[in-house]
């Protein structure tokens, strides 16, 4: 097949990317792809809201400021100027485009309060916001008869030849059947890799996928070992209870009764940022004070004392989340809960114009590293940073397309390709099961990539991935049938993930400091000197080599970051 | 133990299959199959992304009625449970149904703001109350799971029919504050795969996991669709 486009992804970054790139040129053929329906990406899932300044009292330099500071001044300063001057023409498009956003009485946009921004500049669709952007873009794509939608097309590899991208070759998963895409210009927009963890709060689909096709073709990974923690997990599926629960005054529980966020931080007690609410509970379960459940040690999260009214006008999908996924009702029994695996702020190196070190190669969203979230992201800035970058490499690859030369991609590389998946994966015996692979890497990084990290755990991760990697040589996958193969996606996704930990648990080892989600028992303070900059990883046979980057500053010195 | 009685099909013949599944409090139907998938038998085929009731993946028969996997709790059934694909949809492997058709079909209706004055370069934000928004508002939370389509009486006789997500879809648009595509869109909805061919079985509701009501925005479609009808006729 041959498009002009291939975008990989369609959650919000990339739909928002293919509305762009058909802005930019009616002629421009565009090939949309993704593993799953569109609209079932994990796009939806995002509940809170999307930053952005829209009222008056609020200023770029003021979303920019809280961006730097919630980073722990690890985001380059130049990207995240110019991505908080993107996010309001964003919300207004989307807005034009039939998104029921909240409204004010007047008919305004409403926006609403969130952690780490100095002023209410959520913009928010009930607690529904990813679902309503997810959908309002999907819709508004099918008015342009030159995007093209391929969905459950599930991409193997990219095709990187004489130096320039070439297309991506991708199973068709109803037949079974390899198809290959030729394009002038690629952008994946293919999402986090959340499900490396066990305890998560992501889709079962966000895999990191397009993290380590990329990879493993020599594009570099950007401050991988940082990923985010939110306090509260719904115990036992990982699903958020979000941060309004404690907003409407809920408590946090141990196992003595106590609100033991009084020691942690004494004034702002339950509503202290994620990191600091996350370490004093995990704190809490490791000293055996947190309560022992059918599925290991929780908190207690009461909001009882709210009582039935207030919660169900306030909290109402988190009662009925409660009830359905965890069958408690919070009117009369706390929510059990844990800390939980949120947010992959590494990524693809990239930059502002969604450029790799490939020519015709782009990346946004979640799956590249700009990189405005640094150590830690604010919420509601990912969905914004998906739609400004969606729309940036939308168009800078609409550019580069209108004058590049036609993708191709040679047999070698088509028989190479089915070789690997169809030979070497499917048609090879083995004794080993990818599932139970799976089950011990999620085990190693709920372990030893957690909230806190030291040294020997680290190690023992790094070591105990390498033994996964080598046992996964050997995995065998039973259903040898084609059409719907799960068994087969799903073991090379394992393999993703694979390689993908070992760059986490290696650059958290080297990384020899604390900053923002990266916490480091044996080394608790940030260490400016040594350590304001970027941990880049390149792919190597034999595991991944680093190097490091220098962070762009502009206007904003780091300081010690308080709140 | 619970028993799951799942129906399995690999292309060629379908059968049942049995197994059992170590329940306990807090366990989904959904976490159920991928217990089975991960120990017993890993070949067994079925969409799931959000596992958070939300993506709309998951829809399939569980103890004879539509329900998502994801949001079921394996307590609640009993001691077996019967798990079977969607009806009305054409069956791929398991419990993995046909579902481009079922998006051709909500694409049909122009499911998107239509508006002349749509400006991309410089767009202006439009006011709507929340008075407005709550007009349509319930309409738009169709997950697109396809859970009314599978008990559709018109549904399974004809395929022509749109079916009641898109018809929900078509309403949730007409009745936007902002929208200028109503006539085009009562066109479609008059066509005789639109609105006039729904039996009024009211199952679609009924079976809804997000309390969308189709079967109402059915008949607020077939009252505006009838009214620009009859406008059209009086050439008011
Ligand atoms: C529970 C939860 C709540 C959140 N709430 C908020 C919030 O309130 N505000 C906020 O700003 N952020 C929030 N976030 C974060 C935000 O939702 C994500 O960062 C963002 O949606 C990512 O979007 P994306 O477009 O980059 O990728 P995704 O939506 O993950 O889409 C990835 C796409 O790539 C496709 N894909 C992946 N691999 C392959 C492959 N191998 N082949 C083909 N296709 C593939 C998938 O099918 C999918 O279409 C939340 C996250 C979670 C987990
Ligand atoms: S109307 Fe309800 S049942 Fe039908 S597709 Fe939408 S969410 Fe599913
Ligand atoms: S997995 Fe998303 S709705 Fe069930």
């Amino acid at each position: 097949m041959e498009h002009d486009i291939v975008i990989v992804g369609a959650g919000i970054a990339g739909m928002r990317a293919a509305i762009a790139a058909a802005e930019k040129s009616r002629k421009l053929s565009i090939a949309l792809i993704a593993k799953t329906y569109p609209i079932r990406c994990h796009s939806v899932c995002a509940e809170g809201g999307t930053a952005a300044v829209l009222r008056e009292g609020d200023s770029f330099d003021l979303h920019a400021w809280d961006t730097v500071k919630g980073s722990d001044f690890l985001a380059d300063q130049d990207a995240v100027e110019f991505f908080v001057r993107e996010c309001p023409v964003e919300i207004i498009r989307l807005e034009n485009w039939g998104c029921p956003w909240s409204r004010n009485e007047d008919g305004t946009i409403a926006q609403r309060p969130f952690g780490g921004h100095s002023f209410n500049r959520a913009t928010y669709a009930k607690d529904r916001t990813g679902f309503h952007e997810v959908h309002t873009l999907y819709e508004r794509m099918l008015m342009y008869d030159n995007i093209e939608i391929f969905p459950e097309y599930f991409i193997t590899n990219l095709a990187i030849e004489d130096g320039r991208v070439q297309g991506v070759s991708a199973i068709h998963l109803k037949t079974g059947y390899m198809e290959f895409f030729q394009a002038k210009a690629v952008i994946f927009a293919t999402g986090g890799a959340g499900r490396l963890y066990g305890f998560t709060t992501y889709s079962h689909q966000v895999t990191g996928d397009g993290l380590a096709i990329a990879y493993r073709n020599g594009i570099p990974l950007k401050d991988m070992e940082f990923f985010q923690f939110h306090p509260t997990g719904l115990i036992p599926s990982g699903i958020l209870m979000t941060e309004g629960c404690r907003g409407e005054g809920g408590y946090l529980l141990n196992k003595n009764g106590e609100r033991f966020m009084k020691k942690y931080a004494p004034e702002k007690m339950e509503v202290a940022p994620r990191d600091v609410v996350s370490r004093a509970m995990w704190t809490e379960i490791m000293e055996g004070r947190g309560f022992e459940g059918e599925y290991g040690p929780y908190i207690a999260l009461d909001l009882r004392h709210l009582g039935e009214e207030k919660i169900e006008e306030r909290l109402p999908l988190i009662r009925d989340a409660a009830i359905k996924f965890a069958g408690v009702d919070p009117v009369e029994e706390p929510i059990p809960v844990k800390p939980v695996a949120h947010y992959t702020m590494g990524g693809i190196d990239t930059n502002v114009r969604c450029e790799t070190a490939v020519k015709g190669f782009f990346v946004a969203g979640e799956c590249a590293c700009v990189s405005i979230h640094g150590a830690n992201r604010l919420g509601s800035n990912s969905t914004a940073e998906c739609l400004v970058f969606g729309r940036v490499a939308g168009e800078v690859a609409a550019e580069y397309a209108l004058n590049a030369e036609q993708g191709k991609i040679s047999a070698e590389f088509r028989q190479k390709e089915e070789k690997r998946i169809f030979d070497d994966l499917l048609g090879k015996n083995g004794d080993e099961s990818p599932y139970q692979i799976k089950k011990e890497l999620n085990e190693t990084m709920d372990n030893n990539m957690w909230i806190f990290r030291e040294e020997k755990g680290l190690k023992e991760a790094v070591k105990k991935i390498q033994e996964l990697k080598e046992r996964y040589r050997n995995v065998e996958i039973n259903d040898k049938s084609r059409g719907f193969n799960t068994d087969l996606t799903s073991a090379i996704e394992i393999g993703y993930m694979l390689d993908l930990a070992e760059v986490v648990a290696i650059g958290a080892l080297k990384r020899k400091e604390s900053r923002g989600a990266h916490y480091r028992l044996d080394y608790p303070k940030r260490d400016d000197e040594n350590w304001l900059k970027h941990t880049i990883a390149y792919y190597t046979p034999e595991g991944p080599k680093f190097d490091y980057k220098p962070v762009v500053i502009t206007k904003w010195e780091p300081v010690e970051r308080k709140y | 133990m619970v028993k799951f009685r799942i129906r399995r099909y690999n292309g060629k013949k379908s059968y049942w299959q049995t197994f059992e599944v170590p329940a306990k409090r807090g366990m989904t139907v959904l976490e159920a199959l991928y217990y089975i998938k991960e120990n017993y038998d890993s070949s067994l085929a079925f969409r799931a992304s959000c596992r958070m009731g939300i993506c709309g993946s998951c829809a399939m028969k569980i103890n004879d009625r539509p329900r998502l996997a994801c949001e079921t709790q394996v307590l609640t059934l009993g001691n077996t449970v019967k798990v079977e694909p969607l009806d009305n949809f054409k069956v791929i492997k398991d419990l993995i149904t046909e579902f481009d058709e079922f998006f051709e079909k909500h694409k049909a209706v122009k499911p998107y703001l239509i508006r002349k004055n749509d400006n991309y370069a410089e767009p202006k934000e439009l006011l709507q109350t929340p008075k407005e928004l709550n007009e349509y508002y319930l309409f738009t939370l169709c997950i697109k799971c396809g859970a009314c389509y599978s008990v559709c009486p018109a549904a399974a006789t004809l395929d022509e029919y749109l079916g009641p997500a898109a018809m929900t879809a078509a309403y949730r648009f007409c009745a936007d504050s902002r929208d200028e595509g109503q006539r085009e869109r009562y066109q479609i909805a008059s066509s005789p795969s639109g609105v006039w061919r729904c039996h009024l079985a009211m199952e679609c509701s009924e079976v809804c996991p997000k309390n969308v009501e189709p079967a109402k925005a059915v008949q607020l479609l077939r009252r505006k669709t009838a009214f620009s009808i009859l406008k059209s006729l009086l050439g008011w």
